[in-house]
This record gives structure tokens, C-alpha cells and sequence, in this order.
């Protein structure tokens, strides 16, 4: 799958802002007054932005609108309908702590919850691909949910959280990588039963329908980030986990958190950009290719 | 809207004989050409007169090399298109609900002005039937030439599909394959019509004919027994050195 900087941009930051509103919501920190307003700036900037981000890979964005119709069927689309649900609840929730320092402990829930329903259905629009067999398992929401929950923990300085939840996702992440490597074999789709030709014999993709590239070729076949895959594996386990884990457990100072925020930041854009970047589309096939 | 009606009785589609294709892409052209100048977003093309060149096709020619296990490579020629799902992924997934199958005849269609191209129908078809157009930002696909099929502007013979009406080897039909009586229902059952990657779940409506099996050649010529291998015993030079070279250790015999 192409990597696309806008969605990867929009999966690290959008899962972080959640997470963080996550944690506000449920009462983990509870700011008042201007570092109330701080604290969900940062949240809002990390999670519309990324939204904001996520709408520059449409042909047509100024027709976005449109996109919340569709909830019974399409995961998008429920994406966008908890994404605005969460945002306005958590500012309702926001609200209360910044102008009038009283926490509303009810509405916080709701909004939390919600925020972590916005990174469910953000990773259900990659489980629901049968069509590209490395994500369609358990694993690809439980990461987003955990990298959200992880990310958001690390921001919103909760440290011990923050290092569990990180063990917990290496481990998890390793586990989704070794197992996603044999998923596409596994998946029964090969160029036999893409062409139906499997009885006859051995088939070789002998000449595409065209000397250039095309559309699906450039969006479906990207090779180069099963190549490195390995190198890659290495830098986002030690940059998203291992080294956030490190600086926390330094002595407590501000440049030690920033550093460690800065580091899982640039693991996680690795892992989204290794998420689409091995992943094989079905489509591929047909071309004689992964 | 995006959720699927009801599987319809009449289901349009394509019958394509594997058998039959020649593999010259008039198909290609003709539809490209129908469809760029009718329905729809034109299909773009990006950098067509340079070395980069690419472009949007709703139909396009693939060929295949198949090695059976004894005897020689078998050449196919591979036209693929939209199917036309009964199941299809591409319209559950889409946001706008500008993907849609028709409950009349089970075409699946995009609504251009309600398509925001997000590509995410392209991305849940496994056959690679959906291009997103460079130029217009909006999602192309096979249309089976709705505005030909029904198109009473049109003299009767050319009211189906381009592809079908180009194709010089008749190696495309068109038709309603949820009718048992239907000529291309008649076709697919007669010739063992199949799916592709059924394992997706897609229920595809188009079908696939396969290659008919090759014809086998007996052995019959008569002067075969007389024309045994010549060279037995060579002489001059040459037999020597054949002969020197097979005595050495590990030489061929």
C-alpha cells in the first residue's frame, strides 16, 4: 500500500490528541483554568489537526460534508460522526474546567470513551480490508487502541501508565508483525485463484496491461518497505517504546519528557508509515506483484 | 445509499472467453473512448505523449504465461473490468454513499458530484475494477455502458457494452446472468464459467471461461523410424575429439 504522508500524518497525531483527551476525560489529570486550556489546546491541535491533515488526500474535500451520512455501513464514515461527537463533548467537558473549575464527571466519560471510539473506527477502516490480509486481524485495532492509549498516557505526563502500556504495545507489535508476514499466503488469494487459472498450471504474470505505471499500481504495489522491513522494525521498537521508557525512567525533568514525546512521536510515524508501506494488496497479484 | 439492495433478479453483466481473446486490446480502446466521451468525468490521461506516461481505464488487457506440469506454456489473454459484485465491498465502505448498486439490474455505479475521492472503494476491491482520476479527483469505473445498454437513441445492435461491440474475436458477451435462460447463462454453464478469487466473497456477477484444453498432436510421420540420430561414429577430427573428451574423467558420454 502507498504510504501516504497526510493519513500518516493524521493516524499519529489524531491517535495521540484522542488519547490524550482519553486520559483527560476520565480524570487522570485534572487541569483547571488556563492549564486546563493548555492542556486541551494540545489535545484539540494533535487531534483536529491530524483530521485537518486526513482530508488533503481527497480529490474533492470540500465535499468532506458528505462523509457522515454513511454510518450504517461505512467505517469512515462513522469515523467522522465519533470524531465530531467526541470533539464537541470533550469542549462542553473542557469548558467546565476552564471557566468555571468544575469538573463534569459524567460528560468526561462520555467524552473520553468517545475519543477512544474515534481510534476504533479509524482502525476498523484498515481491519474491515479483506482485500489486504495483513491488516484484517485482531491486532490492527488493538495496536491503535494501545499506541492512542500509550501516546495519550506519555503527553499528558501519566509515567507509569505511559511505560506499561508501551511493554505492553512493543510486545503486541512484534507479535502483529511476525504473524502479518505469513497472512497474505495464508489468506488463500494467490495469482491461481486471482486469474482462475491455477488448474492449468503454474501462472506467470508474462506481460501487464500496459508499458507505464497506473493508478492502482501506485496506490496497491509498494515494495520498498518489505525491503528494509527488518531495519525498520528495529528503529520504531527503539524509538516508539524503548526509548520513551528509558527517559522516563531518568530522574524527572521537563527535557527528559520532551525528549521521550519527541522520541515516540517519531517511532510512531515510522510504524504508520511501515504499517501501509509492507502492507500487500490482493490487486497486486494480478500485477505479479506484492 | 451505500447499503446493498436486495439481490436483484436481473443481474447485468459480462461473459469473457479466455478461450477466445486474442489479447488486442481493442476492448481497451473502445471503452476508454465511450466512456471519456460520454457519462461521466472524462478519463484523463497524465503525461500521454511522454516517457511517463499513464492514464485512467476502466478496462484493461492483462496477459498471462501458464506452465502446466507436462508440455508446453499456454498464453493467455486477460481482460478485466468491473464485476459487478453482488457482495460488493466497494459500496459498503464508501462514505458518501456516492457508490451504489442499482436494484434494477445490479450495476454498481459512482455518483460523481457526491464522490469526495478518498479511494477507500478502491482499496476494498480486490480486482483493482476502481481508478481514482488524476485530473478530476473522483472515482472511475466500469459503468457496462449504462448509457449505451438502454439507450434507445441507439440502433439495437449497439445497445451493449463498447468492449462487446468492438471486440472482433467475440470473445466478450453481454447479458443477464440472473436469468437461467439467458444466452450468457446458457454459455457459462455449457463451458464451466467461473469466478475470480471467489474466495473474497464477492460473488462476483461477471464470469470467466477458461482456455479450452489443447489439442494433442499423435505422432504420425512416417519417415521418423529413418531418421535416426546420424552422428553415431564420428570420424575426422571432430569424432576424435569427441571421443578423447568423453574418455577423460567425468567426460560426457
Amino acid at each position: 500500500m502507498h504510504p501516504a504522508s497526510s493519513v500518516i500524518i493524521f493516524n499519529t497525531f489524531s491517535g495521540l490528541g484522542f488519547g490524550l483527551l482519553f486520559w483527560l476525560g476520565l480524570g487522570a489529570l485534572v487541569p483547571t483554568g488556563l492549564s486546563a486550556f493548555i492542556w486541551f489546546a494540545i489535545a484539540y491541535l494533535f487531534a483536529v489537526g491530524g483530521l485537518i491533515a486526513s482530508t488533503f488526500h481527497l480529490g474533492h474535500p470540500e465535499r468532506a460534508i458528505k462523509a457522515f451520512s454513511q454510518w450504517k455501513t461505512s467505517w469512515l464514515s462513522r469515523e467522522g460522526v465519533c470524531a465530531v461527537f467526541a470533539l464537541v463533548v470533550m469542549a462542553i467537558y473542557g469548558a467546565g474546567l476552564v471557566f468555571t473549575n468544575t469538573r463534569l464527571g459524567l460528560i468526561g466519560w462520555i467524552g473520553g470513551l468517545a475519543s477512544l471510539g474515534v481510534v476504533f473506527t479509524t482502525s476498523m477502516i484498515y481491519t474491515q480490508m479483506k482485500t489486504v490480509p495483513r491488516w484484517r486481524h485482531w491486532t490492527t485495532p488493538a495496536m491503535y487502541l494501545i499506541l492512542a492509549l500509550g501516546g495519550g498516557a506519555l503527553l499528558g505526563g501519566q509515567v507509569k501508565i505511559a511505560s506499561v502500556l508501551f511493554i505492553i504495545a512493543g510486545i503486541l507489535q512484534m507479535y502483529a508483525w511476525g504473524t502479518g508476514d505469513t497472512r497474505l499466503a495464508a489468506s488463500g488469494t494467490s495469482m491461481a485463484t486471482a486469474t482462475g487459472l491455477g488448474h492449468i498450471g503454474q501462472v506467470r504474470a508474462f506481460e501487464p496491461p500496459h508499458t507505464g505505471t497506473n493508478y492502482l499500481m501506485r496506490e496497491f504495489i509498494h515494495v520498498v518497505g518489505r525491503k528494509h522491513a527488518d531495519q525498520l522494525r528495529i528503529i520504531v521498537i527503539g524509538l516508539a517504546f524503548i526509548l520513551p521508557i528509558i527517559l522516563l525512567l531518568l530522574p524527572h525533568h521537563h527535557v527528559f519528557a520532551a525528549l521521550a514525546v519527541l522520541s515516540h512521536i517519531a517511532g510512531v510515524l515510522t510504524l504508520r508509515w511501515l504499517f501501509f508501506a509492507q502492507a500487500e494488496h490482493v490487486v497486486g497479484l494480478y500485477y505479479g506483484k506484492r | 445509499m451505500t447499503q446493498l439492495p436486495p439481490p436483484s433478479a436481473k443481474k447485468l453483466g459480462l461473459v469473457i472467453d479466455l478461450d477466445t481473446c486474442v489479447g488486442c486490446h481493442a476492448c481497451v480502446v473502445s471503452c476508454k473512448g465511450w466512456n471519456t466521451e460520454n457519462y461521466g468525468a472524462p478519463l484523463s490521461d497524465q503525461n500521454a505523449y511522454s516517457g511517463a506516461a499513464s492514464g485512467t481505464f476502466l478496462n484493461r488487457v492483462h496477459s498471462y504465461e501458464v506452465q502446466p506440469d507436462e508440455g508446453a506454456a499456454q498464453l493467455i489473454h486477460f481482460p478485466k473490468s468491473c464485476l459487478h459484485c453482488e457482495d460488493a465491498p466497494c459500496v459498503t465502505v464508501c462514505p458518501t454513499g456516492a457508490s451504489y448498486k442499482r436494484a434494477e439490474d445490479g450495476i454498481v455505479l459512482v455518483n460523481e458530484s457526491d464522490c469526495i475521492g478518498c479511494g477507500l472503494c478502491a482499496w476494498a476491491c480486490p480486482y483493482g475494477a476502481r481508478e481514482l482520476d488524476a485530473k478530476e479527483g473522483v472515482m472511475k469505473k466500469c459503468t457496462l455502458c449504462v448509457d449505451r445498454i438502454y439507450n434507445e437513441n441507439l440502433p439495437e445492435e449497439d445497445r451493449q457494452p463498447a468492449c462487446v461491440r468492438t471486440c472482433p474475436a467475440g470473445a466478450r458477451h453481454f447479458g443477464d446472468l440472473g436469468d437461467e435462460d439467458s444466452d450468457v447463462s446458457k454459455l457459462v454453464a455449457e463451458r464451466g464459467g467461473f469466478d475470480l478469487m471467489p474466495e473474497q466473497g464477492t460473488k462476483p456477477v461477471n464470469k470467466y471461461l477458461p482456455p479450452r484444453p489443447k489439442d494433442e498432436m499423435p505422432e504420425f510421420d512416417v519417415l521418423a523410424p529413418y531418421l535416426e540420430p546420424i552422428a553415431q561414429d564420428g570420424k575426422g577430427f571432430v569424432g576424435w575429439l569427441d571421443k578423447a573428451l568423453s574418455a577423460l574423467p567425468g567426460g560426457a558420454k
